[in-house]
């Protein structure tokens, strides 16, 4: 077990080779108390993210790989059991079919998604399922997906989790601190997540269709990034609004403030909704234009997503084939 | 590249627009653009063509039709005979025409986009998501104008032919501002488009054809300035609409001033883009993107004069310069850019020149690293910081992608700097905090105000110009009435209708009885009785020629006194409209107070009964009645423009007015001039009629009385031809009217394009003061303000 846990740090650190993690800094509201985020500004900018740059042809065929490879191919419903999340694993680990790869000319990159992300009750099965891929295994813990369990259990979820294999925890924030304005009271409480999590990357989800405004949203960030996320992320893929540009915009502002500050580079996650190829290639459009080339990769991009991968190999068989493609062509997940 | 080096370059590729479609459609037309006069294809009459090109490229698009005046007049001469059957199928009629052709836009949106992009040279992304969309919004609105014109628009008529002469920068989008209002109110129209780019606007009128828009309806005459020179001057166009710089502006008021035809002016700006220090700031950076480098910053709207507060000016260069950063310059037609190219050398070579003169007189310029292609007429993004208020960027328009910058320290600061200009197009502010944006924006002397935002433009709102930026606004209902004239414009006679009383003067015999206390009228000057500075006086006769008084002889200082005065008097613009209608029914109170002393001196100098006397002061009293029950009732609007936001259309007084009033008309002229004027907040100068000066200088003795705040109502008596031309003149006066003789006229508006005051004059003509159509009413409040657009997004 522990060999496990392991050898999914390590395939972690391989990506980061270059990411120093961050540690977190004191809290200080003066850095984020006066944010005010302009909503129907965001929203105009986010609505020409995709149209003021494009991918054709080969680069949209090489940008839809990118973002295959930065899934964290999910599964968290009440239903899961081994059975299924093994041929999840495997989808992780062969995500499009070998044929297409090679016409492409890239079956040699070792493609896989970036991780695979399940309730703590699969995480064994996962860790076992993936052993010797790289390819990490998260879990989604605090309560996930509300939160709303005593903070001792959600530590305890965490430790459990990480010893159980878990290489990337994905931690629910308490929405009623960020809407009752406590921050500190949330500062504190990420701040013991990330300590848990010891060499687990820590991903914060802000569950951002329920924070009200995007101002929340900013300051949650700041928050959690001040107390030692890896990535913050948006949603749980369980609340009725997740994923959207405008709110990425917001946050990965807030990761590049965060950045020219203490030098140390934030993940970004958005996560449910996200499942169409265009979608997805607006996301990265995103991450390029607002943080740079650097972002568009697993160690610090990431997709929270299920269906996402199945609209890209259609995609990209059509890219290879020049005819649209059928979903039972690809090996379900 | 292979994928596998995409992979990992991660770069985005060319995304090319195929431009071959609009090639075959140039190629059909032998690469020839022709006019379409009476719904047909002709060649110029001087059988002679110039070539126009693709900025991004160079090469030739086509060779277009060299107009001149024999060309105008054919097309002149369509628009006249196409005229009548256009009025007579009415709204609705109208209304199908616009409709059809708001539908084909659409249907070959993208053949317009392409064409668009490689004859002007902006990115196939605007004119495909910004340009033709709103190409379309605009006739579809409008057409609903055509439908509902006769129960929104009682008791105006279409003006008849109309030239329109439209610039390079949105060649289809200023075609449509113009087109689609003219063609709703049933005028006919003669259209020219800038040499540099004629392809789209040959486009529009093959779609005209092919809906079967009426023969006529729409002219277009191609060429340069020799075919707009003659549009402007011909004889039978009843309106002249244009957009472009303030040089050719200046040049069209003055050419067509006195000959009575209506104009429209779309000038130049040197739009404030203001930042508060508790706004988004990464909001702000985006907002600079599409302030400035839109359309290349060849926009006249462009935010182009950034003030930032000094306590976020740091920052948010900072933030700039990375955004710039990831700016892309390109082929208009590839997908993936932010610039394309300038649209013509000779843009290309004023920019930089500019560029450099503003790094002369101190500015720091700073450009991101970025790629230029090698041909094309290409000039990288830049913004230039420390552009202090006496440099020449920033008073210049420099119309390209240049920002420059200054700071600012307080709220205050900021609308004196954002104010400091001869423009007033358009600004744009940046807070959070809506109790300042609400204060600063009507502050700001510019006819759009975007809050949070910036060129956001919408049909249903009207768009145009402060000061020099022109007069006029184009969209929303407001637009409508450029396209207009009231029927009673048409009832104006050529002879007076009130008469001068007629007399030859008669020398009184001094007899022996004690004589009456001698008054002393005097002017009336910032709430004080003021003597002529001249030191002279001219004598004022009854009607039956004695002399009865002397008034002062005003001359220019007394003028520049009473413009001062009025100038300080700003409060009264921003007093509320119930106040301001307080003030006016104290005034009519006090008139009838001293009621039998006016009736005698009306009286008096007219010769009129004592019935027909008070018939007078009632109709006076009535009118001062209506324009206080207006003040507070001629209130703004709300457009419905199709965003997320509110679109406050707010009248503005124009600030100052001089008036000459109509000498023939007495106390009721001075009354149905000044008290509209007032009403909406305005100051004044007026000069009162000569003969029934007396009325004017008793009547301030009533304004003292009630209330009227100094400096609100100047009275300056005088010779009527020496006093208006030193108001025509005067920079410092926003408004002028006149009603005097037809040369009068034609010299007021020449003298107003040096600063493009707004003038109302008569062309000679006389208005019967006693008719509540002629003597009161909308159309003179709608001549004593300025519809300013505020744009407010909202949402949290």
């Amino acid at each position: 077990m522990t060999g496990a846990f392991e050898s999914n740090v390590h395939s972690i650190s391989a990506h980061d080779e270059h990411i120093q993690r961050n540690p977190g800094i004191d809290f200080n509201p003066d850095l984020f108390g006066r944010i005010r985020i302009n909503r129907s500004a965001v929203e105009r900018r986010a609505a020409t993210i995709g149209t003021r740059r494009t991918v054709k042809k080969d680069y949209q065929a090489a940008w839809l790989l990118k973002a295959l490879t930065c899934i964290d191919l999910t599964t968290l419903a009440g239903d899961d059991t081994p059975g299924k999340v093994r041929r999840l694993c495997q989808k992780a680990k062969r995500p499009v079919r070998k044929d297409i790869l090679e016409d492409l000319g890239v079956a040699d990159l070792g493609i896989t998604t970036a991780a695979v992300c399940v309730y703590h009750n699969l995480i064994e099965t996962a860790v076992n399922e993936l052993e010797g891929t790289g390819i990490p295994v998260a879990a989604v813990s605090t309560g996930f997906p509300a939160g709303q369990i005593p903070l001792p259990l959600k530590l305890a979820q965490v430790s459990e989790s990480v010893t159980a294999g878990a290489a990337e925890i994905d931690i629910v924030i308490s929405r009623a601190m960020v809407l009752t304005g406590n921050w500190q009271g949330l500062y504190d409480e990420v701040k013991a997540y990330r300590n848990a999590c010891g060499e687990a990357h820590l991903k914060t989800i802000l569950a951002t269709g329920e924070l009200a405004t995007l101002s929340n949203v900013a300051k949650a960030s700041w928050v959690c990034m001040m107390a030692g996320a890896d990535f913050i992320k948006t949603s749980t893929g369980k609340e009725s609004v997740n994923a959207t540009l405008p709110y990425s915009l917001v946050m990965v502002r807030a990761i590049r403030d965060y950045l020219d500050l203490t030098g140390f580079k934030i993940g970004y996650k958005p996560a449910g909704g996200i499942s169409k190829s265009k979608e997805a290639i607006n996301y990265l459009i995103l991450m390029k234009e607002e943080l740079g080339k650097q972002w568009l990769t697993p160690s610090l991009f990431r997709f929270g997503a299920s269906s996402l991968l199945g609209d890209i190999e259609r995609q990209l068989e059509h890219h290879v084939t020049g005819s649209y493609s059928a979903q039972y062509r690809h090996p379900v997940s | 590249m292979s994928v596998r080096d995409i992979f990992e370059s991660m770069e985005y590729g060319p995304a090319p627009e195929s431009p071959d479609q609009a090639a075959q459609w140039l190629q059909d037309r032998d690469n020839t653009l022709l006019h379409f006069i009476g719904g047909q294809w002709q060649g110029p009459d001087s059988g002679s063509f110039f070539e126009t090109y693709n900025p991004a490229t160079g090469e030739v698009l086509a060779k277009v039709a060299d107009g001149n005046e024999a060309d105008v007049n054919n097309a002149v001469a369509a628009a006249a005979d196409a005229l009548e059957g256009w009025v007579a199928i009415g709204g609705h009629g109208r209304a199908r025409f616009l409709y059809a052709i708001a539908r084909h836009l659409q249907k070959n949106s993208r053949l317009f986009s392409v064409l668009e992009s490689m004859d002007n040279g902006k990115p196939i992304r605007e004119s495909r998501d910004v340009d033709v969309p709103l190409v379309a919004r605009h006739f579809y609105y409008h057409a609903g104008w055509a439908q509902v014109m006769h129960e929104q628009m009682p008791g105006y008529r279409p003006i008849g032919v109309v030239g329109q002469i439209i610039p390079w920068n949105f060649p289809l989008l200023m075609l449509a501002w113009k087109v689609a209002p003219a063609l709703a109110m049933g005028n006919t129209v003669v259209l020219k488009p800038a040499e540099f780019t004629s392809s789209t606007a040959v486009l529009f009128a093959d779609l005209c054809r092919e809906i079967g828009l009426p023969r006529g309806v729409f002219n277009l005459v191609l060429g340069d300035h020799k075919a707009g020179e003659a549009l402007a001057n011909h004889q039978e166009i009843g309106k002249l609409a244009f957009t472009g710089s303030t040089e050719v502006g200046r040049i069209l008021r003055k050419a067509t001033a006195g000959t009575g035809k209506k104009l429209t002016l779309e000038l130049g700006g040197k739009s404030p883009f203001i930042v508060f220090e508790d706004s988004d700031l990464d909001s702000v950076v985006e907002g600079v993107v599409d302030a400035i480098w839109f359309n290349q910053g060849q926009v006249c709207c462009a935010g182009s004069r950034m003030l930032v507060q000094e306590s976020v000016a740091d920052s948010l260069y900072e933030k700039i310069r990375n955004r710039m950063s990831k700016l892309v310059l390109g082929d208009s037609l590839d997908k993936g850019i932010d610039l394309g190219a300038l649209v013509d050398q000779t843009q290309l070579e004023r920019v930089s020149s500019l560029v450099e003169l503003g790094v002369e007189e101190g500015a720091v310029k700073w450009q991101p690293s970025c790629e230029i292609p090698e041909a094309g007429c290409y000039y990288p993004p830049t913004l230039l910081t420390d552009v202090q208020p006496s440099a020449t960027l920033a008073q210049e328009e420099i119309f390209g992608p240049v920002l420059i910058s200054m700071t600012f320290r307080t709220p205050a600061e900021a609308v004196a700097l954002a104010n400091n200009s001869r423009y007033g197009l358009a600004a744009s502010l940046w807070t959070e905090n809506i109790n300042l944006a609400l204060d600063v924006a009507p502050q700001l002397k510019a006819g759009s105000v975007w809050v949070n935002c910036t060129n956001m433009f919408d049909a249903a709102a009207g768009f145009g110009g402060y000061r020099e930026s022109g007069f006029g606004r184009e969209g929303g209902k407001e637009g409508l009435y450029e396209y207009v004239k009231p029927f009673w414009e048409s009832k104006l006679s050529k002879d007076p209708v009130q008469i001068l009383p007629r007399f030859a003067p008669v020398e009184e015999v001094a007899g022996y009885e004690t004589p009456e206390i001698d008054r002393t009228p005097k002017m009336y000057i910032g709430g004080r009785q003021v003597r002529p500075d001249g030191g002279y006086s001219q004598a004022v006769h009854d009607a039956k020629g004695r002399v009865i008084a002397e008034i002062p002889t005003g001359n220019r200082k007394d003028i520049r006194n009473a413009v001062e005065a009025a100038r300080a008097a700003s409060g009264w613009g921003g007093t509320t409209a119930h106040n301001r209608a307080q003030v006016i029914y104290y005034i009519a109170e006090n008139l009838s107070a001293r009621g039998d002393e006016f009736v005698h001196r009306i009286s008096q100098l007219s010769g009129k009964d004592e019935l027909a006397a008070r018939a007078e002061l009632d109709l006076c009293i009535k009118r001062i009645y209506t324009y206080a029950a207006m003040s507070d009732k001629y209130d703004s609007r709300v457009h419905s423009t199709p965003f997320r936001n509110v679109t406050l259309a707010m009248k503005e007084p124009l600030g100052v007015i001089g008036i000459v009033a109509p000498e023939e008309a007495g106390l009721l002229g001075f009354i149905s001039t000044v008290m509209p004027a007032i009403a909406m907040g305005n100051r004044v100068v007026i000069v009162p009629s000569q003969h029934y000066a007396l009325l004017a200088t008793d009547f301030y003795q009533v304004l003292d009385t009630s209330d009227l705040p100094g400096g609100v109502v100047n009275i300056v008596t005088g010779d009527h031809g020496v006093l208006a031309e030193v108001l025509a003149k005067h920079y410092d006066i926003e408004g002028m009217w006149y009603w005097g003789s037809r040369k009068g006229s034609k010299m007021v508006e020449e003298e107003a394009a040096a600063t493009m005051k707004r003038t109302w004059v008569n062309y000679g003509l006389y208005h019967d003061w006693e008719d509540d159509e002629q003597g009161q009413g909308k159309s003179f409040l709608r001549k004593a303000i300025e519809i300013k657009n505020i744009w407010i997004p909202y949402g949290e």
